[in-house]
C-alpha cells in the first residue's frame, strides 16, 4: 500500500489527497489491489444477502407469520441466493486468489492486470445491475422489482407470460455481465500459474493453493459458459420472440434445467475448491508439518473437476427422467464423493502427529473439517436417487448446502481471513475477538443448520413463504430463526475486529506464522512489486528450506 | 528479506514458461467451445420438434461456396503470420487482407441466406423451434466473424501505418488462433445444420 | 434422542381416518417404504463413516495439540504414505458399489414398476396455485383434494398418477406415500402410491411455482372401497340442481364465474380456476389455504387477496346481495 504522504525536498510533508487515493484505487492494475476491492465488494453484499436472510428467517419463525407479504418475501430469497452465489463468493474467492497466487508463486503481478481490472469492474457491475432492480424493473401493473423466480429461474416461470416487467432480465443481465467477468479472471489466474512461475517453481513445487486455484479457473471456463449461453437463450425467448423453453411451441422446461445444473454443479465446486485450498495452506502450518500426500491431493480435486461435470442431473431426480439416468446420476455423484473424502483424510493425516496450535484460523479449519464431512455425507444421502425422491426441494437440501457454503465455504474463508490479514494489512488481528466471532459463529451456525434438516424430514418444502401449523415444523423454525440472529451478531463481532484491528492490531510483520510459502518472504503488506528480486525455489516449501537449511524439503519429494 | 529465497539453491538453466497470449487466446476458446456447445445441443435436442413451420430440408441451402471462402481464410491468415514471423511485410498485408475479404465474404453469404429465408420461406427467429436454434446458433457463429473481422482489420490498419513487424509475430498469431477457431466452430456448425440436421 | 424420535415418527391411529403429519419415516404406501427401507440402510452407512472420522478428527486434536513439553520442536515432517492412501481410497471405492447397487434396485423397482389391470387412472394437471385431478376411465373431475382407494396387498388397487402441468414446473408430494415427482408442462410424468390404511394424508407443490407457490396445499383422502365407490358415484352425478338457489345460479352464470369454473350440467365449462360441481364434497377450498365454510367462501370471492394474495382469482366485485346469493348456490353443490 503506498504511503498517503507526500514529500517534496525541502518543502512542507502533505497528506495526499482523498480523490487521489480514490483515483488510485478505481484505476489500479494492482494485483493485491484488485484482490482487497473483490474481497470489500464481497463483504458488502454479504451485508445485503445477510439482511435478506434475516428477513426470510422472521418470516418464518411462526406459522401464518406476516412479517412480509408472499411477494417480498419470494424476492427475498431469490436475491439472497443470487447474491450470495454470485457477489459474496465468486467475488471473495477471486480476491483472495488475485492477491495469492502471484506471491505464492514469486510473480510480480498476473499475466494481464488490465484485463484483472476490467474483470473486477465487470462483475461489480453486475451487482449494481441486480440491486439496481430493485427500483428500476417496474413493469406492467407494478408487477417488476427484484427478480422472484428463484436463484435458478426455472423456465417457464421466467417467461414473459408468468414474469411480466423486467425483473428476470435484471437478473439475467446482472449474471450475464459478471459471468463474463469471471471468466476474465479465469483466464488471468490460468495464464499466471502457466506462465509466471518464478524460477525453479515446476508445477510439482507449486503451493496446493496455486494448483487448487487453477483447476477452479479451469472450470470456470466450462461451467460459467453453459449459464451464459442458457441466458442469452432466455432473453432471445423473452425479447425476440424465440421458443427455447416455451412449452406451448413444443420447447422444453427440463432443456433449461439441464443447462443450468450444468453450470450449477460444478459452480458449487468452483465455490468450495478455494476454500479445500486455503485449508490446504492453513492446516499445515498450524500442525507444524506439510501437507500429507501433496500428489495425491492435486490428483483428487484434478478428478473432482472432471467427476463433478457429470453430476449435475443429481439436481433433478425429481423432474422424470428414466431409472438408467437416475442410476447414472446417483453413481457419479456417490463417485465425486470418493476424492472429496480423500481429501478430509489428508488434512487429518497432516494434523496426525503435529504439533497443533489452535490459533484462530485453526479453529475454523476445525470447524470446516467437521462440518464438511457432515455436508458430504447428507450429500451422499442425497445422491441415492430414491431417498432424494422425498429429500429434494425440501428443507434437508437448504441445510445441506448452507452446510456446506456456511460451514465450509464460509468457516474456509474466515480462517483465511484470520492467516492472512496481517500479510495484507500488516496487523493481526485480535484473538480475543477472532474466539468470540468463532465460538459465537459455531453455536448461531449449528443451532440453525443443524436443526434445519429436521423439517425437511418432516414434510416441508423450500421457497414457502408461510407454512400451515400442526405438521411439527413450527418450534424448529423458530429455533433456526434464533440461530441466525446469533450468526448475524457473530458477524459483526468480526466486522468490528477487521477494522478496529486494522488501526489498533499488533504489527504482523514478515512471516507472523512462521510459515513456508513465498508470500511470507516479503513485507507485510508487500511493495507494489513484491518481491525486490525474483526468488528462485527448489521446493514446495521455500521458507522452510530456508529456515531448516539442514533439512530441505527438496531432499524428500 | 524478499531475496532471502533464493540462497542455497541452484538456478535452473533455461526457464522459459509458455506465451501468455497463447494460454489465454486458449483458455477463450475452451470457454467459447462451451457456449457454441450448448447452442449445438439445444439444435440437435430440437430436430424434428417444431410443431409448424418450415422444417429443415424444405428451406436450407447448403453454403458451400461461401464455407470455402471462410476455410481458405484460415490458410491465408496462417500464411500471413508466416510471412511475418520472415517478416515480410508485403505478403504479410496482401495475405492478411485476403483473409478479412474472405470473411467478410462469408458474412455477406450468411446475410444473403438469412435474406432468402426470411423473406422468401417467411422463417423468422420466432416462427417454430427450429428458426429459434437454427437463427441463435448461426448467429452467434456469425457474431464471432464479425468480431474477429474487426479485430483482424485493426491490425491491417496498423499494419498499413507500418507498425507491425516480426517482433509481434507472436501476437499476430494469437489473433489467427482465435480466426482459426472461428472456422472450425463453423465446420462442426456446418455439419450439424446442413448435413446431420437435414 | 426419545424426543426427537417422537417428532419424526409420531403415533398412528390405524383404526379409524386420522390427522396425519407429513413425515418421511412414517411410510404409508410402498414407494415411500421402499424409499424407507433405503433411508435406513444409507443413514446406517453414513452415520458409520461419520463415527470413524469423527473419531480420528477429535482424537488427532486432542493428542497432537502443542503443550509446553514440544513447543520448541518441529514435528517429524512426514510427507505422506501410499499405503495409506491406498487404503482410504478403495475402502470408500467399494461403500461407493455397495450404496449404488442397493438404490438402484430401489430406483427401478419404483420406477418401472407395471401397472395392473386394478389400478385406478388419474391425471393431475398442475396450475398456478391448484391441482386438477381427472379420473378418465371414471369420468370425473375434481380439485385440490384427491380421493383414491386403500391398497390391499393380496390384490392391490394403486393408484397411477399422469402428472401434466397448465403453466409453470409444480412437484406431487405426499411424503406419507411417495416421493415427489414433478408436474411440468409439455413433460408427462408418472407416479404411483398403494396406500396400506385408510386415512387423510398431506402434502403440498414442492416446487417453486410463483406467488403462492406456498399456500397449493394437497389433501389426499384414502378410502376403504366402500366408501371410495360411493365418493365416485356422488362425483359422477351431475351438479345438483336446487330451485331454492336460482338467484345465486343466475349471478354466476351471468358474471364473469363461468369463464374459468365448471359445473356439469350447466353453461358453466370454464377450465382455468376449480371444477365446482361438487365443491360442498371439500373440506377446503382455495387449494387448502382456508376452510371450506360459507364465511370463508364469501370472502373468497369477495377478496381472494384475503385469503390467498397473489392468486389468480380476481376480486369478483359483487354486490352484498349477489355474493350472498351465490354463496348459497355454492353451498348447494354438494
Amino acid at each position: 500500500m503506498s504511503s498517503n504522504v507526500i514529500t517534496i525536498q525541502g518543502l512542507e510533508v502533505q497528506e495526499k489527497p482523498w480523490v487521489d487515493t480514490l483515483h488510485e484505487w478505481v484505476t489500479t492494475v494492482d494485483h493485491k489491489r484488485l484482490g482487497i476491492l473483490y474481497i470489500v465488494y464481497a463483504l458488502v453484499f454479504l451485508l445485503f444477502g445477510g439482511i435478506e436472510a434475516i428477513v426470510i428467517r422472521i418470516q418464518l419463525m411462526h406459522s401464518h407469520n406476516n412479517f412480509v407479504s408472499p411477494q417480498v418475501f419470494n424476492r427475498m430469497f431469490t436475491m439472497h441466493g443470487t447474491t450470495m452465489i454470485f457477489f459474496v463468493a465468486m467475488p471473495i474467492l477471486f480476491g483472495f486468489a488475485n492477491y495469492l497466487v502471484p506471491l505464492m508463486i514469486g510473480a510480480r503481478d498476473m499475466a494481464f492486470p488490465r484485463l484483472n481490472a476490467f474483470s473486477f469492474w465487470l462483475s461489480a457491475l453486475g451487482g449494481f445491475l441486480l440491486y439496481f432492480s430493485v427500483v428500476g424493473a417496474n413493469g406492467l401493473y407494478g408487477a417488476g422489482d427484484a427478480p422472484d423466480v428463484g436463484w435458478w429461474a426455472y423456465a417457464p416461470l421466467t417467461a414473459r407470460a408468468f414474469s411480466p416487467g423486467h425483473s428476470t432480465d435484471y437478473w439475467t443481465l446482472a449474471l450475464l455481465v459478471s459471468g463474463f467477468g469471471s471468466i476474465g479472471t479465469a483466464i488471468n489466474i490460468i495464464a499466471t500459474v502457466l506462465c509466471l512461475r518464478c524460477p525453479g517453481m515446476k508445477l510439482s513445487r507449486m503451493p496446493l493453493l496455486v494448483w487448487l486455484n487453477l483447476v477452479m479457473a479451469g472450470m470456470v471456463l466450462i461451467a460459467i459458459t453453459p449459464l451464459s449461453a442458457a441466458q442469452i437463450m432466455l432473453l432471445i425467448d423473452r425479447y425476440l420472440g424465440g421458443h427455447f423453453f416455451d412449452a406451448q411451441a413444443g420447447g422444453s422446461a427440463v432443456l433449461w434445467m439441464h443447462f443450468f445444473w450444468i453450470f450449477g454443479h460444478p459452480e458449487v465446486y468452483v465455490l468450495i475448491i478455494p476454500c479445500f485450498a486455503f485449508m490446504s495452506e492453513i492446516i499445515p502450518v498450524f500442525s507444524r508439518k506439510p501437507i500429507f500426500g501433496y500428489p495425491v491431493m492435486v490428483a483428487a480435486t484434478v478428478c473432482i473437476g472432471f467427476v463433478s461435470l457429470s453430476v449435475w442431473a443429481h439436481h433433478m431426480f425429481t423432474v422424470g427422467m428414466n431409472s438408467y439416468a437416475n442410476s447414472f446420476f446417483t453413481i457419479t455423484t456417490m463417485a465425486v464423493g470418493v476424492p472429496t473424502g480423500i481429501k478430509i483424510f489428508n488434512w487429518i493425516g497432516t494434523m496426525w502427529g503435529g504439533r497443533i496450535q489452535f490459533r484462530t484460523p485453526m479453529l475454523f479449519c476445525i470447524g470446516f473439517l467437521f462440518q464438511f464431512l457432515i455436508a458430504g455425507l447428507t450429500g451422499i444421502m442425497m445422491a441415492a436417487a430414491p431417498f432424494d425422491w422425498q429429500l429434494s426441494l425440501s428443507y434437508f437440501v437448504v441445510a445441506h448446502f448452507h452446510y456446506v457454503i456456511v460451514g465450509g465455504i464460509l468457516f474456509a474463508l474466515f480462517a483465511a481471513f484470520y492467516y492472512w490479514y496481517p500479510k495484507i494489512t500488516g496487523r493481526m488481528l485480535s484473538e480475543r475477538l477472532g474466539k468470540w466471532h468463532f465460538w459465537l459463529f459455531l453455536i448461531g451456525f449449528h443451532l440453525t443448520f443443524d436443526v434445519m434438516h429436521i423439517p425437511g424430514l418432516l414434510g416441508m418444502p423450500r421457497r414457502i413463504y408461510t407454512y400451515e401449523p400442526g405438521r411439527g415444523w413450527d418450534t424448529l423454525n423458530l429455533i433456526v430463526s434464533i440461530g441466525a440472529f446469533i450468526q448475524a451478531i457473530a458477524i459483526l463481532v468480526f466486522v468490528w475486529n477487521l477494522i478496529s484491528s486494522y488501526f489498533n492490531g499488533a504489527k504482523a510483520g514478515n512471516d507472523p506464522w512462521d510459515a513456508w510459502t513465498l508470500e511470507w518472504s516479503t513485507s507485510s503488506p508487500p511493495p507494489a512489486y513484491n518481491f525486490a528480486t525474483v526468488p528462485v525455489v527448489a521446493s514446495r516449501r521455500p521458507l522452510w528450506d530456508l529456515k531448516h537449511p539442514e533439512d530441505p524439503d527438496n531432499l524428500y519429494e | 528479506m524478499s531475496a532471502a529465497a533464493t540462497s542455497v539453491v541452484e538456478i535452473p538453466q533455461a526457464w522459459t514458461l509458455l506465451y501468455r497470449g497463447k494460454v489465454a487466446m486458449a483458455c477463450l476458446i475452451i470457454a467459447e467451445s462451451a457456449i457454441f456447445t450448448i447452442f449445438l445441443v439445444a439444435y440437435l435436442f430440437y430436430l424434428g420438434k417444431s410443431l409448424t413451420g418450415p422444417t429443415p430440408r424444405e428451406v436450407l441451402e447448403t453454403p458451400i461456396f461461401f464455407t470455402i471462402c471462410l476455410l481458405s481464410s484460415s490458410i491465408t491468415v496462417h500464411f500471413a503470420g508466416k510471412s511475418l514471423e520472415r517478416n515480410n511485410r508485403p505478403a504479410f498485408l496482401a495475405l492478411w487482407s485476403l483473409t478479412i475479404i474472405l470473411g467478410g465474404l462469408f458474412l455477406f453469404g450468411t446475410g444473403r441466406e438469412w435474406h432468402r429465408l426470411i423473406y422468401e420461406h417467411g422463417l423468422t427467429i420466432s416462427t417454430n423451434l427450429f428458426g429459434t436454434t437454427y437463427y441463435s446458433l448461426v448467429g452467434l457463429h456469425a457474431f464471432h466473424v464479425s468480431a474477429g473481422l474487426i479485430m483482424l482489420t485493426v491490425v491491417l490498419i496498423c499494419g498499413l501505418a507500418g507498425r507491425v513487424h516480426d517482433d509481434q509475430a507472436r501476437r499476430v498469431d494469437v489473433l489467427a488462433l482465435y480466426w482459426h477457431f472461428v472456422d472450425a466452430v463453423w465446420v462442426v456448425v456446418f455439419t450439424v445444420v446442413y448435413i446431420v440436421g437435414r | 434422542m426419545f424426543a426427537l424420535s417422537s417428532v419424526l415418527l409420531p403415533p398412528r391411529s390405524l383404526a379409524e381416518p386420522s390427522h396425519s403429519l407429513t413425515s418421511i419415516f412414517s411410510p404409508e404406501s410402498t414407494p415411500a417404504k421402499s424409499i424407507f427401507d433405503l433411508s435406513i440402510f444409507v443413514l446406517s452407512i453414513t452415520g458409520i463413516i461419520f463415527v470413524v472420522v469423527f473419531t480420528l478428527l477429535v482424537y488427532s486434536i486432542f493428542k497432537f495439540r502443542a503443550n509446553y513439553a514440544n513447543a520448541d520442536r518441529e514435528p517429524a515432517q512426514v510427507y505422506g504414505s501410499n499405503q495409506i492412501e491406498m487404503a482410504w481410497t478403495i475402502i470408500p471405492i467399494l461403500i461407493v458399489v455397495v450404496l449404488f447397487l442397493a438404490t438402484a434396485r430401489v430406483i427401478h423397482a419404483i420406477q418401472d414398476a407395471p401397472e395392473p389391470a386394478g389400478a385406478v387412472q388419474v391425471t393431475a394437471i398442475g396450475h398456478q396455485y391448484w391441482w386438477e385431478f381427472r379420473y378418465p376411465k371414471l369420468g370425473i373431475v375434481t380439485a385440490n383434494e384427491l380421493h383414491v382407494p386403500v391398497s390391499d396387498p393380496s390384490h392391490p388397487t394403486p393408484t397411477f398418477l399422469r402428472l401434466l402441468s397448465a403453466d409453470t414446473d409444480h412437484s406431487f408430494w405426499i411424503p406419507e406415500l411417495a416421493g415427489k415427482t414433478d408436474l411440468i408442462p409439455n413433460h408427462p410424468n408418472r407416479m404411483w402410491m398403494d396406500p396400506y390404511h385408510t386415512g387423510i394424508f398431506l402434502g403440498q407443490c414442492a416446487q417453486y411455482c410463483g406467488t403462492q407457490h406456498a399456500k397449493m396445499l394437497l389433501r389426499v383422502s384414502v378410502d376403504s372401497p366402500q366408501d371410495f365407490a360411493a365418493w365416485v358415484r356422488g362425483q359422477q352425478q351431475l351438479a345438483v340442481q336446487d330451485p331454492s338457489v336460482m338467484t345465486g345460479r343466475q349471478v354466476f352464470e351471468h358474471t364473469a364465474c363461468i369463464n374459468c369454473h365448471t359445473v356439469s350440467g350447466t353453461p358453466a365449462d370454464g377450465r382455468f380456476g376449480p371444477d365446482l360441481t361438487h365443491l360442498m364434497s371439500r373440506t377446503t377450498i382455495a387449494a387448502g389455504a382456508a376452510e371450506n365454510t360459507p364465511e370463508n367462501l364469501r370472502l373468497w370471492i369477495q377478496n381472494p387477496d384475503g385469503i390467498k394474495p397473489g392468486s389468480l382469482m380476481p376480486a369478483m366485485k359483487l354486490s352484498d346481495a349477489d355474493v350472498d346469493a351465490v354463496v348459497n348456490y355454492m353451498k348447494t353443490l354438494r
